[in-house]
């Protein structure tokens, strides 16, 4: 049994939007933010306060990338793979967490400390590659360097 | 705040804000842009405050610090400017602080050591326009980014925001306003190049009970992110330039779609919108006149299909942003099904442009067909990587060399990548083409909204074709099978060249695919999907066929067609040993080291640490 999810967050969120469609994605947005992924419960009141099919919130939830249905790490390192950052050599950063944090991209670590995300592309493409852990970017990015991000000393 | 209920409080609150300008000794822009964000650039900007506040001086107004958007020359951050004398100091650490507040904003001198020097000439540069990357552009869309406060609407007052829609609403008939973007040759900024007066023509016309406006802000290309650099540091003139488009077209609600990735975009044009809210450029009656319109934003979800417009609408509307057949068009039947114009963030940011500085200026620059200028984002292997704009018909050769510098290294131009996803590769023979709508996209790439990645000898374009199929794989919205089957195929024969697994006539696989996918598809993401493999197959087959007949990748960069060497410049430093995680080097001190070729991952590390260029790749 998982534990029991508090929901009085949710009813907060659902008080700032309009209670129809329109407002599914960017409640959702807010939901994900709040408790770091979509639990079942939270989706079914989302359902029933928007008056949306709960199977049509499922499938907004699973379509859109920033929504996730399991839970994700305490941080998560989204490593970068723009164009730029490809041809910089965003794949030889990915291979170095995915050897170091013991995880493909896509997972969360056993300890829920790390989840390793790709992602399209962050904007920051001068600096490529580029990796953000939670809000932090970190530029020019080298293999080397990852061990030493991952130990907090930088 | 204060609140124009007519242009005359608009004019009085203007020269309020000149008047108190004038009291303002010297401006300290200090760069907030992603690049120098992530190079620090907020513990500059504490560093200015806490300095001043010692010192005693004022920092709001006779030394102004401002942190302002993307000023451009990213690879170089964090960037601080002092206004008026455009002094540009680089790389700025917080500890270089003090000395600048002494010497500079107390005395007047310049700091050499902080100056941006060019690379190629080994001049130094004061004056920052003079520096070779910003002496060439013309900066239309980014008139305003790195010069304002972003969050502070008096600073867009202050350089005339807000004038050129308190012209419109008081003084110009909707049809004028139409007719006006169309003497100026706009055209859809997002990729298309659609001439925008046609479209808001199409959309006026259109009966329905509420005409929407949407601003696409789903910058969804990677290497792209001049949307985000003025989103983030020039929100207002998005905001204005949509304003006018709802009058011109007769709307009252808009929408700004941004990504969800660009969280502090999103958040510049939140407050952008409540500021021009309170100050009474949107809502009710604005100055006065019978004309409502108001902006709500909407967060996008991380789809790059959500770039495509009946997808985005789909989005807001809350749904699945899957693209529907375009029968119908969407100034038609779009948002709620009603008739919608929607326009890239950079065409909305140049309408106020049109009306203040007349259409004319915009139309005499750029060539015969695309007019005006247009903003890159100038990125990849090139040394000086940043945010640009320049007028239509500069050519690549301007652009990479003059302005970027040229090649990191000085090593050999391959080809630049434009469009992204939906583009191609322009090779080095097509160095002299002139950049516009029809050039690139004769030339088998496109325009698209801006990304220009530059690639060297070390980048492989079989694997750059593979890195674009498998990011529309899984970006394929999966609504039509040619799309989402297809690709997968492409991206399992393309992985196959890169891994030695080619089969015969696998190029010919690729082209018969690539048409049956074009041909079968709903949208622009799948109509075009192919365009990545197609332009670096006609411009670089030689290097596929290699990869398939040699098993060799010439550039160094497919993992199971190469072995990491070392050669005789190896001074036995044991650098690369240290670096290596799978104990795959081994040699002693002072000796020439060695590559243990089974036990190699070809991760890269011992490359990355060799100062010798000791490490070779065959």
């Amino acid at each position: 049994m998982s534990p029991k999810i508090d929901l009085k967050p949710a009813e907060k969120i659902l008080e700032c939007y309009p209670r129809d469609m329109t407002s599914l994605i960017q409640v959702l947005q807010d939901l994900q933010l709040t408790y770091n992924y979509l639990p079942r419960e939270v989706l079914k009141r989302v359902s029933a306060a928007l008056s949306v099919p709960l199977s049509k919130v499922y499938s907004v939830a699973t379509f859109y990338k920033a929504f996730s249905l399991t839970p994700k790490g305490k941080k998560v390192i989204r490593v970068c793979t723009g164009t730029a950052c490809h041809i910089r050599g965003a794949n030889l950063l990915m291979d170095e967490l995915e050897r170091q944090l013991k995880i493909m991209a896509g997972e969360t670590t056993s300890d829920m400390k790390y989840s390793l995300e790709s992602v399209n592309c962050v904007g920051a493409c001068a600096m490529a590659p580029v990796i953000m852990v939670d809000e932090t970017y970190y530029s020019n990015v080298q293999p080397d360097r990852v061990k030493k991000m991952l130990d907090g000393k930088q | 705040m204060k609140r124009c209920k007519t242009p005359a409080d608009l004019k009085k609150w203007s020269t309020g804000l000149d008047r108190q300008r004038k009291k303002t000794k010297t401006r300290i822009l200090v760069c907030s842009g992603p690049g120098c964000l992530a190079r620090g650039s907020r513990k500059i900007a504490g560093a200015f405050q806490k300095e001043l506040a010692a010192r005693k001086l004022d920092s709001k107004v006779v030394h102004k610090l401002t942190e302002t958007g993307c000023h451009g020359l990213c690879q170089q951050g964090p960037l601080v400017t002092i206004m008026p004398e455009h002094i540009f100091y680089v790389q700025v650490k917080p500890k270089d602080v003090p000395e600048i507040i002494q010497q500079t904003i107390m005395k007047g001198q310049v700091i050499e050591r902080l100056l941006h020097t060019d690379p190629g000439k080994k001049e130094k540069f004061q004056d920052y326009r003079k520096i070779p990357f910003y002496a060439r552009q013309v900066r239309v869309a980014l008139r305003n980014v790195g010069l304002i406060d972003p969050n502070d609407i008096e600073e867009y007052i202050a350089v005339g925001g807000y004038q050129a829609l308190a012209k419109v609403l008081t003084g110009m008939k909707p049809e004028k306003v139409i007719d006006m973007v169309a003497r100026s040759g706009l055209r859809g900024k997002g990729g298309g190049g659609f001439p925008t007066a046609k479209k808001w023509k199409s959309g006026r016309d259109a009966p329905g009970e509420q005409t929407y406006i949407i601003c696409n802000g789903d910058e969804g290309d990677p290497g792209a992110f001049m949307d985000r650099a003025i989103m983030e540091g020039d929100p207002h003139s998005v905001i204005e330039g949509m304003i006018i488009g709802a009058y011109a077209v007769g709307s009252s609600q808009g929408y700004v779609y941004v990504r969800q990735e660009y969280p502090l975009a999103v958040k510049n044009m939140q407050q952008a919108i409540n500021d021009a809210r309170k100050a009474g450029f949107l809502g009710d009656r604005i100055f006065g006149t019978p004309f409502c319109f108001d902006i709500r934003v909407s967060r996008g979800g991380g789809a790059f299909v959500c770039g495509e417009s009946s997808a985005l609408m789909r989005s807001v509307e809350g749904n699945v942003g899957e693209p529907r057949a375009k029968y119908v068009h969407s100034v038609k039947r779009g948002l709620f099904d009603q008739p919608t114009i929607l326009n890239n963030v950079e065409t909305w940011n140049n309408v106020p442009y049109i009306v203040s500085e007349g259409p004319e200026r915009l139309a005499s620059m750029g060539t015969k067909k695309s007019k005006g200028t247009k903003a890159f984002c100038l990125v990849g292997k090139v040394r000086n990587t940043g945010l640009i704009e320049i007028p239509m018909g500069t050519t690549l050769r301007e652009i990479i060399y003059e302005i970027g510098d040229g090649i990191i290294r000085d090593r050999p131009f391959k080809g630049v990548q434009t469009g992204g996803p939906s583009g191609g590769v322009v090779p080095n023979s097509l160095l002299d083409l002139p950049v516009d709508f029809e050039a690139l996209t004769r030339a088998g790439s496109m325009m698209g909204s801006g990304g220009m990645i530059v690639m060297d000898d070390r980048t492989c374009m079989v694997d750059v074709a593979k890195y674009f199929l498998h990011f529309l794989m899984e970006e394929s919205c999966g609504k039509c099978v040619p799309c989402r089957e297809g690709l997968k195929q492409l991206h399992n024969i393309v992985d196959g060249i890169t891994r030695g697994n080619a089969g015969n006539g696998d190029l010919e696989k690729i082209e018969n695919l690539s048409r049956s996918i074009m041909e079968g598809s709903l949208c622009a993401l799948g109509k075009s999907a192919p365009n990545p493999v197609l332009s670096t197959l006609q411009y670089f087959r030689p290097e596929y066929e290699t990869h398939i007949e040699k098993k060799k990748c010439p550039a160094g960069v497919c993992k199971a067609l190469i072995t990491y060497l070392i050669n005789d410049k190896c001074t036995g430093c044991t650098l690369c040993v240290k670096a290596c995680a799978f104990d795959a080097i081994v040699g002693k001190k002072k000796k020439m080291h060695k590559i243990l070729e089974d036990k190699c991952t070809r991760c890269g590390a011992c490359f990355a640490v060799c100062k010798f260029d000791a490490i070779e790749i065959d």
